[in-house]
């Protein structure tokens, strides 16, 4: 199916925006999305009508607001093809899911146990199995990566052993673009007994996602990188890898009797979810999946692919342009750096064209210095992005090199 | 020398030439490749500065009195700010530097690339400016 990226950009009303007098390019969506106008209607009309605290109360609103909220997990269990929607856990976003796993794996681990990251996780897929090694004395193993950007697999073939208790891997590096090799890595832990934990933050637009399928026993990610809000995101777990975990926070909602004696809890998902959450988030991110459904995954990720093939050749006819991540498997983010020119620099100048992009680390600092730069600038596409703005990003970078060199 | 303030009011004439923000940065840009070398020897983890996006390295010593500022960083843009900051800060004692209160910024009119975010650590790069006066006054 073609999309008509004409209509899918009505209906993001920042895209009419001007910065600096000139047309909005928003090419910055690795770090988050815009949001479509049903998402912020659902949010508006949250706290227009419905407002009320979910799970509580026996009137009217609290009824409606909690039936919205269970919707929306719902939503979420289908969107992933979870097996119950107690699977799935409403957080602040993937980096929240991925500490509430790592902190309950400080207490499962011990001396001796081995914790299997990559060398391009982001810094919420790194810190917190820093600190879960910190305080139960596990050990973090590092899958090294290739030139091109791809995860080393047969270093992780050699790393991985029966004292493997957990790996976790991003699905999709948000400073590379590569889609890593997700079902393998799965399947070996498998055998020797280890879990995994993947972190979709990228991925929840790109690929298909059926957890009975890829079999993960953990799988994070946000809502405002898939069109949705930000401050709500989901853990998804297998029922029993939920229930191996300690509780995380304490509060109202995650109990069952609280008593000065003894203290019990509820079961899942209400276990994992101390306090109010993130309503109007949560029903807007039902928006978001309603939002993506309707364009197809498939064809959001072919149209993204054309984007990224049209940029990646018009990016590399500048000169002195290296390109970081060429992995055939990759979506659309193209990290790069000009030679002699610090992509600070670059983003700068090119904010003043009205084109937004990241320039920085990304929050994935061992991987700069994998490749020893200080950071790139990095374009990254959304299904609203065209060919012209890809144009007149070009142009504003050979422009900024102009001025530059 | 000239007062803190003397130098920042012909900062601010100088860009009140340009007619537009290419001038400006262009002119940014010329200050940044200008800004004489750091000596290597002070490029080192100690002087730099934490809190911007690209490295700066600030060296300060003091002479007959008043401090002298030399600095560095891998981000053009970012060299020609410290440019400025050295021309209007450098070569003034340690009490009129902690004193000093730098309006030319938002003055220029390029306040969105000198603008106090995280990212430029122009408000990092000032501070320690300041600790370094205070810390050599005596
Ligand atoms: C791969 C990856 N993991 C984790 C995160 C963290 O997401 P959040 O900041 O929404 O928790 C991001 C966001 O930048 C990401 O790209």
């Amino acid at each position: 199916m073609m999309l008509n990226i004409e209509n899918i950009r009505a209906q993001f009303p920042i895209l009419a925006q001007q910065i600096h007098g000139k047309n909005l390019v928003y090419l910055d969506n690795g770090a988050t999305t815009q949001k479509p106008i049903s998402v912020i209607n659902a949010i508006t009309n949250y706290y227009k009508n419905e407002n009320s605290n979910v799970h509580r109360g026996v009137h009217f609103l609290s009824g409606l607001a909690t039936k919205k909220l269970e919707k929306t997990r719902n939503a979420v269990k289908k969107f992933i093809g979870a097996r119950y929607n107690h699977e799935i856990i409403f957080t602040k976003g993937a980096t929240d899911s991925i500490n509430l796993v790592a902190n309950g794996y400080s207490t499962l681990l011990k001396k001796g146990d081995e914790i299997i990251i990559s060398e391009l996780e982001h810094h919420s897929n790194i810190v917190p199995w820093q600190i879960c090694c910190e305080n139960c004395g596990a050990s973090l193993k590092i899958i090294p990566i290739k030139d091109n950007g791809e995860l080393d697999m047969d270093c992780f073939y050699n790393m991985i052993s029966k004292n493997t208790k957990i790996v976790a891997i991003s699905h999709i590096s948000n400073t590379l673009g590569t889609v890593n090799p997700v079902e393998k890595i799965i399947s070996k832990a498998h055998e020797l007994g280890a879990k995994v934990l993947i972190d979709g933050a990228q991925a929840t637009t790109h690929v298909n996602l059926n957890m009975i399928d890829l079999d993960a026993d953990y799988y994070v990610f946000s809502a405002h990188k898939m069109y949705g809000p930000t401050g709500v995101g989901v853990l998804y777990g297998k029922e029993e890898a939920l229930n191996s975990l300690p509780v995380y926070q304490g509060g109202g909602e995650m109990i069952k009797d609280v008593s000065f004696k003894k203290t019990t809890y509820a079961p899942l998902p209400h276990k994992f979810e101390a306090g109010t959450p993130n309503i109007a988030g949560i029903i807007a991110l039902n928006e978001a999946i309603t939002f993506v459904l309707k364009l197809g995954i498939e064809n959001i990720y072919n149209y993204e692919r054309e984007l990224l093939e049209y940029a990646t050749n018009e990016i590399l006819k500048i000169k002195g342009v290296v390109i970081y991540g060429n992995s055939k498997n990759k979506t659309g983010i193209i990290s790069f750096n000009i030679d002699g020119i610090h992509p600070y620099d670059i983003g700068v100048i090119i904010d003043k064209f009205g084109v937004a992009i990241r320039t920085g680390h990304h929050c994935t600092q061992p991987l700069m210095e994998r490749f020893k730069i200080p950071g790139t600038a990095r374009i990254s596409f959304a299904v609203y992005n065209t060919i012209e703005e890809i144009n007149i990003c070009i142009e504003a970078i050979k422009k900024a090199k102009s001025m530059l060199v | 020398m000239k007062s803190i303030d003397i130098i920042q009011n012909e900062i601010i004439d100088d860009f009140n030439m340009f007619d537009d923000w290419i001038q400006k940065y262009e002119y940014l840009i010329e200050l940044g490749k200008d800004l004489p070398l750091l000596n290597s020897a002070y490029k080192i983890e100690d002087n730099l500065i934490k809190g911007c996006q690209s490295q700066v390295w600030l060296h300060a010593e003091k002479k007959n009195d008043t401090i002298i500022f030399t600095a560095d960083s891998d981000a053009i843009m970012t060299k020609g700010i410290i440019a400025l900051l050295i021309r209007v800060l450098s070569h003034h004692s340690p009490q009129e530097i902690a004193e000093s209160k730098l309006n030319f910024i938002a003055e220029i009119g390029i306040t969105d690339q000198l603008s106090p975010t995280r990212a430029n650590g122009l408000v990092s790069m000032i501070k320690q400016m300041k600790i370094y006066a205070v810390a050599l006054n005596n």
